[in-house]
């Protein structure tokens, strides 16, 4: 919560600071100041808005909206969450979904950390431009290798299994970045002492940089997993089995499963809301190491 | 222990030479100082020592052994850096035992024994269960000391081990250095660009600059018998004074002319070429004559411009001429800026460099011969 606590006053600091600049008299500052608080107030209410309209929606029987009246939390929230993650097996969905994400930080995590390992401290030819390359994969997200993959894929007979939602996300430039540039910015001193005592690179990447690199990692984790839960229109296109689909894909199986023609939005925002939670846990439990991430990018 | 040779070593980074052919033994157990300026080349040296930095050109030795190609870990030598390099997520116990599991071929209990050892030699066995977050400067220089200690190198390295330090901290570290070389009597290279740790620590001390080496030789000799202008000018504090003068031959005998005075060249003398050359006499060697009952001699007029009292004595800024020097009088003398003063020399203590290249022509002390090389003996024992 500080980093909500910390906008304000950053605000205030501003305000004042032009305050200061312009000479303009105190009442004046305090009307800037009222007017940033209220642009600010009403940027956050915009943002969760449709959170909270989910949510609102998700307890009502049938969820549909046509007034600002229909806009009062419902009585059927704990039977639209059970008939959603039992009846409705949305629960499978949410485990496969995080059993792939989780496969996909963990799996990036090494594949990054071996990668930055060996771009900063091996002395390799050319390791500048072997950095670049990697850096310019960024430029070719998943989507755009979705024909060629799709084809690989299903010659791997890897189509409806965790290996064809997982492994295509496996190397990650953005991780490999960050990770490079926090190594960077382990003194070298630390190295050359590890080089002088013969620790292995392996053993100085599991003792020292791992535990040095601790918060970053665990920011990198976040997004990355953030990321992986996301995924829609690749596990969309790859798995055609509903007992292997992730819960993005899962959601518009929700809608599907209303009966009588009718969409049940409150099914739907009950998913989207199911959905929501475990991304927003990992926020909330880990926003102190995921800011500094933030910082130390922009650095 | 072991003993530690140079020949023609050079390091360059592209077209810039770090290091410029240094040739250099370090003997079995020396505490051996490498000074010098920013970018003179000590570090690098020091690098090329421990193999952090590989060698240009020549041949690094220990004892026997050619280790110019083999890497930091098979050498054996330990290291102390400037900024202590300890990991912040363990404890400085943990930072200590680290890396014996790789370089050496102790058994735990061995480990343990000797880190208990060290700890008590350094007096950090309160501090073993803390990180180094929750250490103090000294404190931290310490811990990396022990960790060097541990693992029984045949040479310890050690790079500016003090600047991190404040001064007060600094001084107390620098006794304790040279009481754990004397317990310990490992052979020892040191650099730092403090030339009081350099005199205060070294058997011998090596001056850089350049990427080359100026001098090697013990403190005093450094200080009496500096042999270039370099030397002389970085070695000693306040720094020695250079002046131009003319040497010529009267009644057969030297005297060097500068434009304010002329005073004669003692002692053995007679070998100085004559032509333009650099006179050097340090502060602490002039004095200022007060009034009458002077001893006849050849007091040099000059003209105080800067006072600077010290306490225990008072540095005053003259000119002369053109050239300004400094002398270190005696402290409450009262001389303001404007006084004129006469200012008397050591005869014994006369320096004359050469103008071009500033190798050092003559020392006037007659006491020993300048190049004179001084058999050392490292042996503490």
């Amino acid at each position: 919560m500080s980093s909500v606590a910390t906008l304000p006053d950053r605000l205030g600091e501003y305000t004042e600071q032009m305050v200061a600049e312009t000479g303009g008299d105190t009442r004046d500052g305090l009307v800037e100041r009222l007017s940033l608080h209220a642009l600010a107030l009403g940027a956050v209410l915009l943002l969760v808005l449709p959170v909270v309209v989910a949510a609102i929606v998700s307890t009502k029987p049938t969820g549909i909206v046509t007034s600002v009246a229909d806009l009062v939390p419902g009585r059927s929230g704990a039977a639209n969450y059970r008939r959603a993650l039992v009846g409705l097996g949305f629960w499978r969905f949410m485990l496969n979904s995080f059993v792939m994400a989780a496969i996909i930080v963990v799996g990036k995590l090494l594949v990054a950390a071996l990668a930055a390992l060996a771009i900063v401290y091996y002395r390799l030819p050319y390791k500048n431009l072997v950095f670049l390359v990697v850096l310019f994969t960024l430029m070719l997200p998943v989507p755009v290798r979705f024909v060629p993959l799709y084809r690989l894929v299903v010659e791997l007979g890897w189509n409806n299994s965790f290996l064809a939602i997982t492994v295509p996300y496996l190397a990650s430039a953005t991780t490999v970045f960050i990770l490079r540039q926090h190594f960077r910015s382990i003194p070298s001193s630390l190295v050359e002492t590890a080089k002088l005592d013969g620790v292995g690179p392996l053993r100085f990447l599991v003792s020292v940089l791992v535990p040095m690199s601790r918060g970053i990692i665990v920011g990198v984790s976040v997004i990355m997993f953030v990321y992986a839960w996301n995924q829609y229109l690749w596990p969309l296109v790859i798995i055609d089995t509903e007992g292997q689909q992730v819960a993005q894909v899962g959601l518009s199986l929700l809608r599907g499963q209303a009966s009588s023609g009718e969409i049940a939005w409150s099914m739907v925002m009950t998913g989207s809301i199911l959905t929501l939670l475990p991304p927003l846990a990992l926020l909330v439990a880990f926003r102190k190491p995921l800011l500094e991430t933030f910082t130390l990018q922009q650095r | 222990m072991t003993d530690v040779t140079l020949e023609a070593v050079r390091k360059s980074y592209g077209d810039v030479d770090a290091v410029e052919g240094v040739d250099l033994r370090v003997a079995d157990g020396e505490f051996l100082v490498v000074v010098g300026p920013s970018g003179c080349g000590k570090s690098t040296t020091l690098r090329l020592i421990a193999g952090l930095e590989t060698a240009t050109a020549g041949t690094i030795r220990m004892g026997e052994t050619d280790v110019t190609g083999v890497e930091p870990a098979d050498r054996n030598v330990a290291m102390v850096f400037q900024n202590y390099a300890l990991y912040p997520h363990m404890t400085a116990r943990r930072n200590i035992t680290f890396g014996t599991g790789s370089s050496t071929s102790f058994t735990d209990a061995e480990i343990e024994e000797r880190v208990r050892e060290a700890a008590e030699a350094l007096d950090i066995t309160d501090l073993l269960d803390r990180k180094p977050a929750a250490l103090s400067g000294g404190e931290r220089q310490r811990v990396a000391l022990g960790r060097a200690l541990v693992r029984d190198p045949d040479v310890f390295l050690l790079d500016e081990p003090l600047s991190n330090l404040d001064a007060k901290l600094r001084i107390k570290m620098r006794a304790e250095l040279a009481k754990l070389h004397e317990e310990f009597g490992t052979t020892t290279v040191y650099v730092t660009h403090d030339q009081t740790e350099a005199m205060t620590l070294g058997d011998r001390v090596v001056v850089m600059d350049d990427g080359e080496i100026q001098q090697v030789a013990p403190p005093q000799e450094l200080y009496d018998y500096p042999a270039t202008q370099f030397v002389a000018e970085f070695i000693g504090d306040p720094a020695m004074n250079t002046l131009p003068v003319v040497v010529d031959r009267r009644d057969g005998r030297p005297v060097a002319t500068h434009a304010a005075f002329s005073l004669p060249l003692p002692g053995t003398g007679d070998t100085v070429p004559e032509g333009p050359a650099v006179l050097g006499v340090r502060p602490e060697h002039l004095s200022v004559a007060n009034g009458d009952g002077e001893p006849a001699g050849n007091p040099i007029e000059a003209t105080v411009t800067v006072t600077e009292p010290l306490g225990d004595s008072l540095l005053i800024e003259c000119r002369a001429g053109d050239d300004a020097f400094r002398v270190e009088a005696e402290p409450r003398l009262g001389l303001v800026s404007g006084d004129t003063v006469r200012v008397r020399y050591d005869p014994e203590r006369l320096h004359l460099f050469a103008a071009d290249t500033g190798e050092a022509l003559y020392h006037s002390d007659t006491g020993r011969r300048r190049g004179a090389a001084t058999p050392v003996d490292p042996d503490p024992a």
